[in-house]
């Protein structure tokens, strides 16, 4: 069995209005920070896994993605894993 | 009409429920603890409002994979009515028994409010007690109840007639003005396409007993005994 470090990326679907995204990109612009623009909210997941192999951890992040993690209704997902304990 | 009305931990709007079927309506009412499995007995389920596992990472996403729910796809696949209240609705969209989402409120506030809510049609176990185009005082109470579903998936639900509820004024006409959450369309409560699956984001629990001053919920419940 081999462990593995893994982050994972929920963000909205590009055609989901953002209002928290748009709330704190006008926060910025009231910092003086004009030129900011595209903020997009999403959450960041750190978990650590046991699988027998890198392809079988891949095939798992995808299910706990598509089952849990994320809602394809409204979310896209990413993921990076590297060999080890975090 | 047995009603059975599922509690997970985090919901609190379950004894409001059995307050209207069982102590207005008189109707057989029994609370189901999320962990069970049998509900053979029950004719409606009710999911309702609260905040189910606190609502963590997506509201009703935890709940979603409670033991009981297994049980309660099972029940609406066999053409059995389920009714989901506010998280109700939440839980319902993300086991899949109703399409779409519900996302933050375009204006991020939590709203608690009494709002006009337009009754679609009444041609559905759910609405029959009204007439078409009724114009309901209901309240609401949610901070995520703005719906989301693609475009193909919202003219597939006009087309199919399960949108049941929509917000307004008291004209009954729907726009941007009277839409207090963002919906897509206004949408407040929409079935699945057989119709026996209900999902809204107002109250009709807490308008059903006219010492609580509105009394326009009722008659939902009603419909079904």
């Amino acid at each position: 069995m081999k462990k593995f470090s893994v982050r994972v990326y929920v963000t909205l679907r590009a055609s989901v209005l953002d209002t928290a995204g748009t709330a704190v990109e006008s926060g910025l612009h009231q910092l003086g920070y004009e030129g900011v623009e595209g903020v997009r909210i999403g959450k960041y997941i750190e978990l650590n896994l046991t699988a027998e192999s890198e392809e079988k951890a891949q095939q798992d992040l995808h299910e706990m993605c598509d089952k849990l993690l994320s809602n394809p209704v409204i979310e896209n997902y990413s993921f990076e894993l590297t060999p080890g304990e975090a | 009409m047995k009603f059975g009305i599922v509690v997970f931990p985090g919901s609190n709007c379950d004894r409001d429920v059995a307050m209207v079927t069982e102590g207005i309506l008189n109707q057989p009412t029994r609370f189901i603890w999320h962990q069970d499995t049998d509900i053979d007995d029950i004719d409606t389920v009710v999911i309702p409002g609260g905040f189910s596992y606190g609502d963590y990472l997506r509201c009703g996403a935890i709940a979603r994979f409670s033991p009981i729910m297994n049980s309660i796809i099972k029940h609406a696949e066999a053409g059995k009515l389920v009714l989901g209240i506010c998280n109700g609705f939440q839980v319902l969209t993300e086991a899949r028994l109703l399409p779409g989402a519900l996302i933050r409120n375009r204006d991020l506030h939590f709203i608690c409010d009494q709002i006009p809510v337009k009754v679609e049609h009444n041609n559905s176990l759910w609405t029959k007690g009204y007439q078409s185009a009724e114009v309901l005082q209901l309240p609401i109470a949610h901070g995520e109840g703005n719906y989301y579903a693609e475009e193909d998936t919202l003219k597939e639900l006009e087309d199919n007639n399960q949108v049941l509820f929509r917000y307004s004024n008291r004209k009954g006409e729907t726009t941007p003005q009277t839409n207090p959450n963002g919906s897509c369309r206004n949408i407040a409560g929409i079935t699945n396409k057989k119709g026996n699956v209900l999902g809204m984001m107002p109250h009709p629990e807490r308008a059903s007993d006219a010492r609580l001053g509105f009394v326009h919920g009722k008659a939902l419940f009603a419909a079904l005994c």
